[in-house]
């Protein structure tokens, strides 16, 4: 089942032409990599799935994307980013307790009730393996985690507003190897119930974790395709290069 | 400078000296004030309305026309200040003419006070035929201390992480709802500064109230804000001036509840800032 569909999108941003023509799809349940070198427009393609590059006034934009059958850009965008969520690249808290920090997304989109939050809360930080070590001390700062910790505390943030689908922007590059491993195997568990997009630099993560993996250079598609093909026998030469570290 | 340890010691010379040079006179003002003010102070003082020509008595009359001149021009500059700084830094498009709006309100915290005072004695007092009344000059102070409220209020806004807001609008937050629960919390502290700088300022001013309020001398105190008040900063213009064989007890005196005044209305802010740092999370 098509989650995302994309047709001839184009993105710039002043006279910089971020991505040039990209069609492709997005499976649902899946986890699809993208990998590509600095500026190749991987995470201008990410946020413009949940719209985030809007946020930017000197963004343009041509083409359209499409989710489950329906043009993003005639949705609201707070609900868009409520089906849409993401995560970020450095562990990003929010300044307020890690209660706070999980309840923020649903207490704007109107829950109001505590016991409903509580358990909206609990469960979202079990999908992200936080819960076990958080659950005593709910209320202290979100910094006062470490750096993997927090970033799972993002995850379980994103979890509580119940996507469909859960971008990650190089979730791990910040990370060290135990807690990339983690992040991981959340991702790898999380993709029975959501659609999950990671952009990565690190191309043996996409091998790992990645059902499909997509090859982005200089702002172009290169290749789309399983994982085991695109690793093994790739079509284009740039890909072939690119994975075996001769260049980016 | 061939010597890297002598030309430490001249830099720290310098660097001290400056500092020196500004501490010994704010604490000469100080000192002199309390050694020569202090004598004044007791309890008539602080409680009675002027006498004989406002040679004795105490200065009620201008101490509650000062409360009520800062109080009125803090509640009309606070809000409208904080809600521009909003618009400016958050909504308005950065573009020329923000720029040069910007840029206006900062160049407006330097023009003379008197010249607010003018424009209050036009405006208000005329224009909207308040006459001279606590109003007139709480508004005429209000204007004056805006652009000082909006440009700290900015800074402060502005120095709150772009990613906090990216954040939570990517959780579907809207963009008032990231303003209202993560930006503004954590501007407050910035923001109380600012109102504390507008605060003093307001508090010590003589020009702008001098067309619009003060009253020379009133026997009772003020019961509207229609009416007309002396205050603390045109009194003490007045005995030290206007009014021959004011003992200078008394002058200082004035001087020293004042400064005294100012010092206590700065402390409510900065508790009030001091327990909203607390609160903060990073």
């Amino acid at each position: 089942m098509v989650k995302f569909s994309i047709r001839a999108l184009n993105i710039w941003f002043d006279a910089v032409h971020a991505l040039k023509n990209v069609t492709m799809d997005i499976t649902a349940n899946e986890v699809l990599s993208i990998i590509g070198p600095a500026n190749s427009g991987k995470t201008a393609f990410l946020r413009m799935l949940n719209r985030l590059n809007e946020l930017s006034e000197n963004f343009r934009m041509s083409g359209e994307v499409k989710l489950s059958r329906g043009n993003i850009k005639d949705m609201d965008t707070e609900l868009l980013r409520k089906r849409v969520g993401m995560v970020f690249a450095l562990p990003l808290p929010l300044p307020l307790s890690i209660f706070g920090n999980v309840a923020y997304g649903i207490k704007m989109h109107g829950i109001k009730n505590e016991k409903r939050q509580r358990e909206i809360i609990k469960q979202a930080l079990k999908q992200a393996y936080l819960w076990e070590e958080v659950k005593d001390r709910l209320d202290e700062s979100a910094f006062k985690l470490s750096g993997g910790q927090q970033q799972r505390l993002c995850i379980a943030r994103t979890l509580a507003l119940k996507p469909d689908v859960i971008l990650f922007d190089e979730p791990c590059s910040g990370l060290d190897p135990i807690s990339t491993a983690k992040v991981e195997e959340a991702m790898l568990r999380l993709k029975t119930d959501y659609t999950i997009v990671l952009v990565t630099n690190n191309v043996k993560q996409a091998a790992r974790v990645g059902d499909k993996t997509a090859f982005f250079l200089s702002g172009e598609l290169v290749e789309i395709d399983k994982t085991d093909k695109i690793f093994t026998t790739p079509t284009d030469k740039r890909t072939d290069g690119y994975i075996r570290g001769k260049f980016g | 400078m061939r010597n890297p340890k002598r030309a430490e010691k001249i830099a720290f010379f310098f660097l001290f000296l400056a500092t020196l040079l500004i501490v010994v006179p704010v604490g000469l003002i100080v000192v002199i004030i309390i050694q020569k003010g202090s004598p004044a102070i007791n309890w008539q003082f602080l409680t009675d309305i002027p006498r004989q020509g406002m040679r004795a008595g105490g200065i009620l009359p201008a101490i509650v026309g000062t409360v009520y001149l800062v109080l009125g021009a803090i509640i009309f500059a606070l809000p409208i200040g904080v809600l521009s700084a909003v618009y400016l830094s958050e909504y308005a498009k950065d573009n020329f003419l923000t720029r040069i709006i910007k840029l206006a309100i900062i160049n407006l915290a330097g023009v003379p006070s008197v010249v607010y005072g003018l424009f209050g004695l036009a405006l208000f007092v005329v224009f909207f035929r308040f006459g001279a009344s606590i109003l007139s000059g709480s508004l005429t102070l209000g204007i004056m201390i805006l652009p000082i409220i909006i440009t700290t209020s900015r800074e402060a806004l502005e120095s709150v992480p772009y990613s906090f807001r990216e954040v939570s609008r990517s959780l579907g937050a809207s963009k008032w709802q990231s303003i209202s629960s993560i930006v503004l919390p954590n501007a407050i502290s910035g923001i109380l500064t600012g109102t504390i700088l507008g605060l003093g300022r307001a508090a010590g001013e003589t020009a702008p109230i001098l067309f619009t309020v003060a009253a020379f001398y009133l026997p009772q105190l003020p019961s509207s804000i229609f009416h007309q008040a002396m205050a603390l900063p045109y009194h003490l213009y007045v005995i030290s001036t206007q009014v021959p064989n004011v003992d200078e007890k008394i002058r200082y005196g004035t001087a020293l509840v004042l400064l005294a005044l100012v010092l206590f209305m700065n402390l409510v802010a900065i508790i009030i800032r001091y327990k909203f740092r607390k609160k903060k999370k990073w």
